[in-house]
């Protein structure tokens, strides 16, 4: 049996990444609000706060780590199995790493150091401006590979020189390449996603330990900073959505067309399915619910203009060549379907959750009310899987481009590397990330299940260490008395 | 100075970089197997436990620069290295993992796993590094179309074996002389013994890799006809050598410590001189050697990231310099520790 090198690179690739996206966005999620909570400790001077920034910081590190070890493996990858890619983009691509690399890990990882080791060795302004480092850092580090990444949606400020084994992009305008069409809304939109996954996960940890009746000061505090985040961002994930559908719509409107199972062009409105499935076969959606006109008001605000189909030439970026069928230029459309349509789905079930358990918190019932806390412990894989479906729905519909337009995914892998070799890093890293998950579940459950301190241990810590202080103070002082005594 | 001969200049200042900061802290995984007790072993993890991270991201950026001023030579090499740098990253997977993990739970069993785990890992990682400098130096089969065409076997040659094994030693030296700087009484006097034992296996390595790289690797000193003034740094190395024991000696670690990240400094450098101008030299007939010009970017590209470099190092020297500032001073065992 032959085996493909390019189909496993793809196996290989949507593993690694789909594993290292576990973590980034619980980073960025969680570290605005270690930085809201820090902030109130230098404030108000309040322990119970300062229990909540070293508890959380605790976990942070532990998801961290996990982001880091997995994140190596994603900036290689690109010249161990995609080296012609690598050849091809590396003018522009490649540039985009290296800066995320000079602004935003050395920024991140070296503050990261202060944030966790460094409570009792620097002053508490001197640790909040650590985390609020952190913090930018791991946003930073999302700008620089967005742009990377919707460079390859939207590829623009290049030119393309050489010719066969040679031929690459060049960049001409660097501006034109940081903000291409695709940028600023993926970017948003990523970010929101990073930022509801950081509120629903910390509403999940409080939950549990309210119901369970442990730390509850604790727990109430962390909802009412996590909930609103989350609440605020579940909304504006609607509108940024929205806004990335049309942007969509405009640069790459085969993507569109295979998030909306929409097959072939016709007059007057396009409808809009909530769900069904997308039969490439039959070239219709199947068992599904159509609004009449909704796509075409959603995209143009105008319910009668038709939004081209998959059966478009037009799709074509490019144009359509001569001899080629406009179905060789669709992404897996059923695939892309079902992502998009789930990850809009738990979006809108997000806004419910939210709106509800915000309008109980304004009331004062939220805590009460135990069915909801068990909700929210459990609601925390929501968000997860949402992230994970709408980066999936993003490069699933880019195929079968890898740079769109200019570079097809088939053309792009190593040509040293074997199917045989793939195949084998592709077990090992299955096998070593299942390990490494399951493991980290195991620690992240006992870190919660051990709880933060309470703000009276914390006061003692403080007293004591106040005392050291001075005693080594005193000695110091006696020292010096000594010679002249 | 053209940018083409920047790039390679900073990409040498990157490698190096990384070989002195992740080289002590590679150094102390090496030797962690020789810490006796729980205590002991917490306090060589935490001895780099804030700085190891960041020590990382030296090669994190090396890679990232390398990919976007010589796209050609990331590409071959990586491609070209596959199951050797897949290899690579699961050690720095297990490395990362295994201090963050070990003393979180109590169960003796899990950190004796995570002991050997952290040893294991460091030292695969550090021969690895050697393997490839040595792959470097020596040559390896590229075709005409710029691909790699051997197999994983081709790495494993004789001579880039000994580099890797250099490596281990230096490395192992390098980390004996930081946790020397870091610990205290009975175990500090212990680890006096091992900054003497790891140089003597340092000296064996380097004098019978400086042996065997001068009769095997005939171009190795091309360039230094052309640029007489790199003899200097020969000298200077085999100075800051010969300072080590001195200085360990005379009770100076401090100075020690800076010596041996002298010496890994002109190791780089020299490697770098042996390349110049080629980053990746061919073993094939007909063959083609990428070199700083036919493997790199547009000349755009490496203006913008020379801005992004100007720009962003002095940010990132000041990040390390606070760093190292606010963890100085002996190792202390607390509740925010491993």
């Amino acid at each position: 049996m032959e085996l493909d090198p390019v189909f496993l690179s793809r196996v290989q690739f949507a593993l690694t990444v789909g594993f290292h996206y576990l973590f980034p966005p619980l980073t960025i999620g969680l570290g605005v609000q270690m930085v809201i909570m820090e902030a109130l400790y230098l404030r108000t001077g309040d322990r119970q706060y300062e229990a909540m920034a070293k508890f959380w910081t605790k976990i942070f590190a532990l998801i961290f780590a996990m982001g880091v070890a997995s994140g190596i493996v994603m900036e290689f990858q690109f010249g161990t199995n995609w080296a012609t890619y690598s050849r091809y983009v590396g003018d522009i691509f490649g540039s985009a790493l290296a800066a995320e690399g000079i602004f935003a890990f050395f920024l991140e990882s070296g503050f990261l150091a202060v944030l966790v080791f460094g409570w009792d060795r620097v002053s508490p302004a001197m640790h909040f401006f650590s985390t609020l480092m952190v913090s930018l850092g791991s946003i930073f580090s999302a700008i620089w590979i967005i742009v990377a990444n919707s460079w390859q949606q939207t590829p623009a400020g290049f030119h393309v020189v050489g010719a066969g084994l040679a031929r690459r992009a060049e960049i001409t305008d660097f501006w034109a390449v940081v903000f291409n069409p695709s940028t600023v809304d993926r970017l948003v939109h990523t970010l929101i996603g990073a930022f509801i996954l950081g509120g629903f996960f910390v509403m999940s940890v409080s939950a549990y330990y309210l119901l369970k009746g442990r730390h509850t000061d604790f727990a109430r505090r962390s909802i009412r900073i996590a909930l609103p985040l989350a609440l605020v961002a579940s909304l504006a994930a609607l509108v940024s959505g929205h806004s990335n559908a049309r942007m969509v719509a405009r640069h790459q409107p085969s993507k569109l067309a295979a998030f909306e199972g929409h097959f072939q062009t016709t007059d007057g409105g396009t409808p809009l399915y909530l769900f069904g499935y997308a039969d490439e076969q039959q070239q219709r959606v199947r068992y599904g619910l159509p609004i009449p006109g909704l796509l075409s008001w959603l995209v143009y605000g105008d319910a009668r203009r038709p939004v081209p189909a998959l059966d478009d030439p037009a799709i074509v970026p490019g144009g359509l060549p001569e001899g080629r069928h406009v179905r060789d230029y669709w992404p897996p459309v059923n695939l892309t379907f079902q992502f998009y349509h789930a990850m809009v789905g738990l979006g809108m079930l997000f806004i419910v959750l939210t709106v509800y358990a915000g309008v109980l918190l304004w009331r004062g019932t939220l805590f009460e009310k135990r069915w909801l806390l068990r909700v929210l412990v459990v609601a925390v894989v929501g968000p997860m899987v949402a992230n994970q479906l709408g980066w999936a729905a993003a490069e699933v519909g880019r195929q079968p481009w890898i740079v769109w337009g200019l570079l097809r995914t088939s053309d792009a892998a190593s040509k040293a590397v074997a199917g045989g070799q793939v195949l084998t890093s592709i077990i090992l890293f299955g096998v070593i990330y299942l390990l490494l998950l399951l493991a980290w579940l195991f620690i992240m459950d006992s870190k919660i299940k051990a709880g933060p301190e309470s703000p009276e241990d914390l006061a003692r810590h403080a007293e004591r260490r106040g005392l050291a202080a001075v005693a080594a103070a005193r000695t110091g002082a006696s020292h010096k008395a000594e010679p002249g005594a | 100075m053209d940018l083409n001969l920047f790039w390679f200049c900073t990409l040498g200042v990157l490698l190096a970089g990384y070989a002195i900061l992740d080289g002590f802290d590679l150094g102390v995984g090496i030797l962690h197997l020789g810490a006796r007790g729980d205590r002991e072993r917490r306090t060589f993890m935490n001895s780099i436990g804030p700085l190891w991270d960041g020590n990382e991201v030296w090669l994190v950026t090396f890679g990232g620069a390398l990919f976007a001023a010589f796209p050609h030579a990331y590409a071959t090499a990586f491609s070209g290295f596959y199951l050797a740098f897949v290899l690579l990253l699961f050690a720095l997977i297990f490395r990362a993992v295994s201090m963050e993990f070990r003393s979180k739970r109590e169960s003796p069993a899990w950190r004796g796993f995570f002991d050997v785990c952290f040893f294991a890992a460091s030292t695969l990682a550090t021969l690895l590094f050697g393997v490839a400098v040595g792959n470097c130096m020596q040559g390896i089969p590229i075709g005409a179309d710029m691909e790699f065409a051997g197999t994983f076997l081709d790495l494993l040659r004789p001579y880039p074996l000994v580099v890797g094994l250099l490596a281990v030693a230096m490395f192992a030296m390098h980390g004996s002389i930081y946790l020397y700087l870091k610990t205290e009484g009975e175990l500090q006097q212990r680890i006096h013994g091992w900054m003497w034992h790891t140089f003597g296996y340092f000296l064996v390595m380097y004098l019978f890799t400086t042996i065997y790289t001068l009769a095997q690797i005939p171009g190795a000193t091309r360039n230094f006809e052309q640029h007489p003034w790199a003899w200097l740094v020969v000298f200077l190395n085999v100075l800051a050598i010969a300072n080590i024991p001195r200085a360990i000696y005379l009770s100076r670690p401090g100075y020690a410590f800076l010596s041996s990240c002298c010496t890994i400094a002109a190791l780089v450098f020299l490697f770098g001189i042996a390349l110049y101008p080629n980053l990746l030299v061919t073993s094939l007939e007909g063959g083609v050697n990428l070199d700083i010009y036919n493997a790199a970017s547009s000349v755009k590209t490496l203006k913008i990231m020379q801005i992004i470099a100007f720009i962003g190092m002095p940010f990132v020297l000041t990040y390390t310099a606070i760093i190292y500032w606010t963890f100085r001073g002996k190792v202390e065992l607390g509740s925010f520790s491993y």
